[in-house]
């Protein structure tokens, strides 16, 4: 019986995918229309049984409609649409063949609904559907719905499917999805000893998955073979864990570099403490939203390069507002680090409450670009897109830093006016112009740096406040008025928060890394890199 | 010495009492406004939630003085800011009765900020209205909670991932930011789960500090733990803020919601909306409301609101109906007592019942907690919620839990003769133990 199943699907696979036979197609139809009738959704998940049934790859566009919430009924006839939404109105689709057939205003339509189970059940019926598909990703897809819900009846489409298989990548993903399927079936104990072996050959977290399950429901050698398999991916896993970790710590130390960085300029060479320093990651981040929102409207096409366009912007409006800020009021408070403190606490507050007035206390929406979306797997390791790009962020404004403190004039004068004012004085350089335009820089590179952190956080009147206290950490930890102190500092908090996270929990962690920079601070007061010269003593 | 110098105090006290009466009638008389005092963070970590349920108390009450007011006066609005600040809410609360003389108070958000401002409101004799979903343990005369007590939101969203619909769920992740809202009622969930079968090992239980933004490990750990071969679900109790970069880190590591769904309680319209949706879709959150509920009179709520706040992308959410429960259910018993005196409206209020938003009728019960549904629902791609399940029936808030030991033999009944918000049934005296 299942043999002739699965000749009968085969059958129809290759008749479907020359022409779909005008019998098959009314059936069909006939079976999506039942959904107009289906109310609730254990009636709806019978009709996509039936059409799964079919076995016709053609059913694949109207389930997926309906997996993504785009399967409609109009009211007026009960006919069944798949939908597009354009604006108020949803352009209706046959739900076959995909052609427009007329528009509709929303009121008119009821919408199927669906939920997990359904997207469940939608997505392990593709699965059989798509094992045949012409695309490689689809038919990778398939392969891993298969895998995760293994099922014996899978086994002979399966066998069929790697016969026919020419990308090794997908051959070997439908291999594993076929032992798994061979480990819930009544196959002999050898053939399932060998899908063991398949299956932690893989050796990741799935595999582990589906082999504690095993483990579970088996005796004998299959139990014995599966539990000495469990245990070696185990240990591999353990190894990858501590690898994760540091890949983890660098990702935090990238973004702790990108919010301190900014405040190793206008505390660690100027000496200002700048509470509102927060405050210009907060001011890029919006930056960024208002680009977005601009690009939306006018410029859809530009959507990608929209964090690229707000780099400068960003940069500029921080730096302006980082200007004002100098010759507004800090100016006037050189050597006074205690009102220099309240004054810019004080300025913090102004610009949240302005930002807040201006667009509201709400979250906005800061989309990511497709280049930061998702993750890629080294080994065992995700790694998502969005930190690794944080970090070629960070290390890059970071060298273009360095660069400018080295190796430009600008620089040297500003090292000049830190190391000696008066002497700097003497020498002709302007040093309130080089006071303003310092503080300005590190400004400014906290504004890019919000258009990085837009990616990741809330972008909300209140962002800069939970930067700050991490950013002074980072500066007074690695030294202030050092660089490659701040880069060190932060990486190394980073890392070390990461290891002790998964052991001690998020919140104990953070008081562990405290207390240890206590400890250091007490033992070592000048940080990791201490300045050494006369400024020290000034 | 105890018992006098406690005698001493209870005279003093009925005096600023009685005295604050007086002053009170007096100023009453003297215009011919109500007052309503609005305690409402407009400034600070929460002024992100509180502005709205602000500006949703503006609306209700130029609508009721556009009918006519209430006993023939006008309603009269009293806006106060205290900054997301626990100890000026105290302050703030004092301010709008003692000096501003409201007849009530429509306010807070944290469980810290209503503990902070319950003795004056006991002391002062006034009424607040607190709309928010909370970790229950609490009732008290002079307060109405008008938002969810943990049965009428954990525990169903809970009863719904355990249910063939919701997918079976065997292996429990609670996650949750640390504060009393998430330990309390991640201590309910964790009885209650123990006490419907789950073995300890199958129960992880995480907590991240307020605004947490690098949730790598933490994804990771819920990843690693889902792959024990059982279906699991977590259920967040992550508050404001820490949610958008932990929805993100979810998107970025390709949890799906067929695979491990996230069930959460303090994720609503306001906060999706700072978020891209598409990778959320199928992940489910519990509430008594959703904007996207079809009905008529939310409907009518909804354009109301956009109208008021002259923009028709402002999304509307629990707490907010919740204020529009509680403010009419108030309205109706000034009227039913004729008069906006504290202690007489206390006592009307008790059995009073408003057309809620989803279709029905809330009412209040004599725990001054108030009957509602329980809706189940999954985010969808435009950042609304689909209901996928709901509750038969309106659920009575309770608010001793009874999974707790400390408070499973506790009963409050704010009617004469009991009156007593802690009754402790076994003993049969009033003044039991809760656990915070």
């Amino acid at each position: 019986m299942m043999m002739l199943r699965a000749i009968g699907l085969m059958l129809v696979l290759t008749m479907a995918s020359v022409l779909p036979s005008q019998a098959a197609e009314a059936d069909l139809r006939a079976a999506i229309a039942k959904f107009a009738a289906a109310t609730g959704f254990s009636a709806t998940e019978a009709v996509v049984r039936e059409l799964a049934a079919s076995g016709d790859p053609a059913v694949e566009r109207p389930l997926s409609a309906l997996a993504d919430g785009n399967l409609y009924v109009r009211k007026a006839d009960s006919q069944v649409f798949a939908g597009k939404e354009a604006g108020d109105t949803i352009e209706l689709l046959d739900p076959l063949s995909g052609d427009k057939v007329a528009d509709a205003a929303k009121t008119d339509l009821t919408k199927i609904k669906v939920n997990n189970g359904l997207r469940r059940t939608i997505r392990d019926a593709l699965g059989t559907l798509t094992l045949r598909a012409k695309d490689a990703s689809v038919r990778l897809a398939a392969a891993t719905t298969m895998f995760k819900t293994p099922d014996a009846a899978n086994i002979e489409p399966l066998d069929a499917a790697i016969a026919a298989e020419t990308d090794p990548a997908v051959k070997t993903l439908f291999e594993q999805a076929r032992a798994a399927s061979i480990l819930v079936s009544d196959k002999p104990e050898a053939d399932k000893l060998a899908a063991v072996s398949v299956i932690a050959a893989r050796g990741d977290r799935e595999a582990l998955s589906l082999l504690t399950s095993v483990e579970a429901s088996s005796q004998g050698a299959v139990k014995d073979a599966a539990t000495a398999a469990i245990r070696a991916i185990n240990s591999t896993l353990a190894l990858w864990d501590a690898g994760q970790n540091i890949w983890y710590g660098i990702s935090l130390g990238s973004v702790l570099l990108l919010a301190a960085i900014g405040l190793a300029i206008t505390f660690g060479v100027m000496g200002v403490i700048n509470m509102a320093h927060g405050e210009m990651v907060m001011l890029g981040a919006y930056t960024t939203f208002v680009v977005q929102q601009v690009i939306r409207t006018s410029f859809p096409g530009l959507f990608d390069w929209s964090l690229v366009i707000a780099l400068p912007l960003a940069f500029l409006v921080a730096a302006l507002v980082g200007l004002a800020i100098e010759r507004g009021i800090i100016r006037f408070l050189y050597g006074r680090p205690l009102e220099t403190l309240l004054a810019t606490w004080g300025v913090s507050l102004i610009l949240q409450q302005a930002v807040r007035t201006i667009f509201g206390p709400t979250n906005q929406e800061v989309g990511n670009p497709s280049w930061m979306s998702g993750s890629f797997d080294v080994g065992q390791l995700a790694i998502t897109w969005n930190r690794l790009w944080i970090l070629v962020f960070a290390l890059l404004v970071f060298g273009v830093l360095l660069y400018v403190m080295k190796r430009t004039s600008w620089g040297l004068q500003m090292r000049a006016v830190t190391a000696n004012r008066r002497m700097a004085a003497s020498m002709g350089i302007k040093t309130p112009w080089v006071d303003a335009l310092t503080f300005a820089l590190g400004s400014g590179i906290a504004g890019i740096a919000g258009v990085a952190l837009s990616q990741i956080d809330n972008v909300s009147p209140n962002l800069g406040r939970g930067y700050i206290i991490d950013s002074f950490m980072v500066v007074v930890f690695g030294g202030v008025g050092n660089l490659w102190g701040t880069l060190v500092g932060a990486f190394s908090l980073g890392i070390v928060n990461k290891f002790l996270e998964p052991y001690a929990g998020a919140v104990l962690g953070k008081i562990v890394v405290l207390v240890l920079i206590i400890l250091f601070i007490q033992k070592r007061p000048r940080g990791l890199f201490a300045l050494k010269g006369r400024a020290v003593e000034a | 010495m105890r018992g006098s110098f406690a005698k001493i105090t209870k005279i003093v006290s009925a005096g600023v009492v009685a005295a604050g009466l007086l002053a009170s009638a007096s100023a009453r008389a003297a215009d011919d406004t109500i007052k309503v005092g609005i305690l409402h963070s407009l400034s600070g970590t929460m002024a992100i939630s509180e502005t709205t349920l602000k500006d949703v108390m503006l609306m209700l009450i130029e609508q009721q003085n556009a009918k006519g007011g209430l006993l023939g006066k006008k309603l009269e609005a009293v806006v106060v800011d205290p900054a997301s600040n626990w100890p000026l809410f105290a302050e703030k609360a004092r301010e709008l009765i003692s000096k501003d003389k409201v007849a009530a108070v429509f306010g807070c958000w944290t469980s810290v900020s209503r503990k902070s401002v319950l003795p004056v409101f006991s002391e002062l004799d006034n009424i607040l209205f607190y709309p928010v979903q909370y970790e229950g343990e609490e009732s008290e005369r002079n307060v109405f909670y008008t938002g969810a007590a943990p049965n009428q939101q954990a525990i169903p969203a809970v009863d719904y991932l355990m249910s063939a619909d919701g997918g079976s769920v065997k292996r429990w992740v609670l996650e949750g930011t640390d504060y009393v809202y998430p330990r309390t009622t991640n201590k309910i969930l964790e009885a209650y789960l123990k006490a419907k079968g789950v073995p300890a090992e199958d129960i992880m239980v995480n907590y991240t500090p307020f605004g947490f933004s690098d949730w790598q490990t933490e994804v990771s750990a819920i990843k690693k733990f889902g792959s024990a071969g059982k279906k699991t679900a977590v259920v967040s109790t992550v508050n404001g803020d820490a949610n958008v970069p932990f929805y993100k880190e979810l998107g970025n590591q390709g949890i799906k919601a067929e695979d491990i769904p996230v069930m959460a309680f303090s994720v609503g319209e306001e906060e999706l909306a700072g978020l891209d949706t598409a990778p959320l879709v199928g992940h489910l959150a519990a509430w008594n409301y959703f904007e996207s509920v079809d009905t008529p009179e939310n409907k009518k709520f909804i354009d109301d609101w956009h109208k008021f706040i002259k923009n028709d992308k402002r999304t509307t959410n629990d707490p907010m109906e919740a204020h529009y429960i509680g403010f009419n259910m108030w309205v109706k018993a000034v009227e039913k007592a004729g008069t906006t005196d504290p202690d007489k409206v206390i006592d009307a209020m008790v059995g009073v019942s408003v057309p809620n938003l989803t279709g029905g009728y809330s009412t209040m019960m004599p725990n001054h907690h108030i009957t509602k549904p329980v809706l189940i629902g999954e985010i969808q791609a435009d950042g609304q919620f689909e209901t996928v399940s709901q509750t038969p029936g309106l659920v009575m808030g309770d608010e001793w839990s009874d999974y707790l030991p400390d408070s499973k033999d506790l009963i409050s009944d704010w009617r004469a003769p009991l009156s007593c918000g802690n009754f402790n049934v076994k003993t049969g005296k009033c003044g039991g133990k809760g656990t915070n």
